[in-house]
């Protein structure tokens, strides 16, 4: 399997702050890549590092086999970044922007103008490429991002939080466009603090804290590697709950999560056959369940683990 | 540099240039804060204290006029700075680095946009002029070349302004500074008064000030009189602004981006 990204022993300093403190990333041609971590883990460095906007103080990486500090130009030829904050000038329409990126890359005038067109139609963004950019939704202002960073054809791009900031639906659009791009071949390296967003994406995920890699994997990998499933009931009757409740306690020997507002029961176990016996005694006892389910922990837990920190509200 | 990056950057600057272009059409607004202040104070000054100061308005419309303009493209050039500032603080910026082009053609794209401004304010600031009863006194070429001295000038300091921007962390910050340093540059000059009445101090440095300095030179162009000497002065304060800001405007934006 040839690689578009290999980076190597990555390191980069603000001053005291390690941003980045060794790392090492590696992105198969054509797959996604999910940068995953909090607020200053390193992520929007090492995209800045990877995509020739800022030089690493140690290490090296390189992007189809160029060089991104040897030979930035080429690189930058190769691929597309979409930043955190969307980089599309205000002032300017939909269609100026990319016509804009297309002179730029050296299009014809009318080239130019049948690229944006191009790329406004596939972003469904017909309707609004003649209104000033700053008068568009979060999530429109997003697909013009993407557009911009996708006219000159790069087989690499770099989504930096992509839908920070959006609401799910404007989410749920980006999501679908980055699929569309995939399915085309191209190779993405997306960061995110959304731990949805990795799953929903990315093929491996890299969890970033503190700039370093602290683990890396598919995401039901990683999933397993935290270890643990979770047996959820929630009973059609609100007034099986306690019931449930002691069945559920007995069975696991822990005392369940319960939700007394959703009706829902949750207790850790390590034994997968416990979901049979669970439903044998719910029947036994004569109650029906909505829910009963055995699953893998959240991103969310996993995180929690790999990293050690804390969310907020997580502390039961 | 090979002849054929010089192309490239030329090109990929004069393209950036005309998205500055664009963006002044869609924001005339912008444009007001270099135009709107020097008539402001052009109106006031001619009709307040015209007539104390010279005797009688036209007079001191005749000798303010050149002045104003200096004042005019002082400001116009502080563009330059604010708008690479923000460029770069909204990101998009990165975008530009991110592809195939010159290092060079943002920076040549943002110093072009301002010859275009430096023009409309040279315009509009002539126009309300000659409303209020300003004449030129020579001719056509003079005009010509006192507006070529004026752009000349203005894109001699720009480099003060793109240095600033570089440095600076936000776009407010830059219009704070600029302002800071223009203001006392220009009202410490003959743009409003003759120096003679100044503290012996004010008095030396106004007289040799650039932009008294130009003041002459133009007025000399506008209204015929004395032009060598302003000139040469004119010229060497240019030379002195890019001998100075174009190297450390450069390297704050090697540094930057």
């Amino acid at each position: 399997m040839s690689l578009a990204i290999r980076a190597e022993g990555l390191v980069k300093h603000y001053g005291e702050t390690k941003a980045l403190d060794g790392v090492d990333l590696e992105v198969p041609e054509g797959k996604v890549v999910g940068v995953l971590g909090p607020n200053g883990a390193g992520k929007t460095t090492a995209v800045r590092v990877l995509a020739t906007l800022l030089r690493p103080d140690a290490g090296h990486a390189t992007v189809h086999g160029h060089d991104v500090v040897k030979n930035p130009r080429a690189v930058r030829s190769l691929i597309g970044l979409t930043g955190q904050y969307a980089s599309v000038d205000e002032d300017l329409s939909g269609t100026e922007n990319l016509v804009l990126l297309a002179r730029l890359l050296d299009h014809s005038r009318t080239g130019a103008r049948a690229k944006a067109a191009e790329l406004l139609e596939q972003f469904e963004l017909t309707d609004a490429a003649g209104r000033a950019a700053k008068t568009y939704s979060g999530g429109m202002r997003r697909r013009l991002d993407l557009a911009a960073s996708l006219v000159g054809n790069p087989s690499v791009l770099y989504l930096d939080e992509p839908t920070t900031g959006l609401d799910p639906h404007a989410r749920n659009e980006v999501w679908a466009v980055v699929r569309k791009l995939v399915a085309n071949g191209v190779t993405v390296l997306l960061t995110t603090q959304y731990l949805e967003e990795a799953d929903q994406l990315a093929d491996t995920i890299t969890v970033f804290d503190h700039g370093r890699v602290v683990a890396e994997g598919r995401p039901d990998e990683l999933k397993r590697r935290v270890g643990g499933q979770t047996l959820q009931v929630r009973p059609t009757s609100l007034r099986d709950l306690d019931a449930v409740h002691r069945i559920l306690g007995d069975l696991t020997g822990v005392r369940p999560t319960r939700d007394d507002d959703t009706g829902l029961l949750t207790a850790p176990v390590n034994d997968p056959v416990l979901l049979s016996t669970l439903v044998r005694k719910l029947d036994e006892a004569g109650i029906t369940a909505d829910e009963l389910a055995l699953r893998l922990p959240s991103l969310d837990e996993v995180f929690l683990a790999l990293t050690g920190k804390q969310t907020e509200g997580s502390l039961a | 540099m090979s002849t054929i990056a010089l192309d490239r950057g030329t090109r990929h600057g004069l393209t950036l240039a005309w998205r500055g272009i664009l963006k002044i059409r869609k924001n005339p607004e912008q444009l007001a804060d270099v135009t709107i202040a020097p008539i402001v104070f052009l109106v006031m000054f001619t009709y307040l204290f015209g007539g104390a100061l010279a005797g009688n308005t036209d007079a001191y419309l005749q000798m303010l006029v050149p002045g104003i303009m200096v004042m005019n493209i002082l400001q116009a050039s502080m563009t330059a700075g604010v708008q690479l500032n923000t460029d770069v603080s909204k990101g998009v910026f990165d975008r530009f680095r991110s592809m195939p082009i010159a290092r060079s053609a943002p920076l040549i794209g943002a110093v072009l946009a301002d010859v275009v401004r430096y023009v409309v304010c040279i315009v509009v600031l002539l126009i309300v002029a000659t409303i209020m009863g300003f004449r030129v006194q020579t001719g056509p070429v003079e005009l010509l070349v006192a507006a070529g001295l004026a752009i000349g000038f203005g894109l001699c300091f720009c480099w003060a302004s793109v240095f600033v921007g570089m440095l600076l962390k936000t776009p407010q910050a830059v219009q704070g500074v600029m302002f800071v340093l223009i203001m006392p540059l220009t009202f410490g000059s003959n743009v409003f008064v003759g120096t003679s009445t100044m503290p012996g101090w004010l008095k030396a440095w106004a007289d040799i000030s650039p932009v008294s300095l130009l003041s002459d030179a133009l007025r000399g162009l506008l209204n015929g009189g004395a032009i060598a000497g302003p000139l040469t002065g004119s010229l060497i304060w240019m030379a002195a602004a890019v001998a100075v800001f174009f190297p450390l405007a450069t390297w704050a934006y090697r540094k930057r981006v």
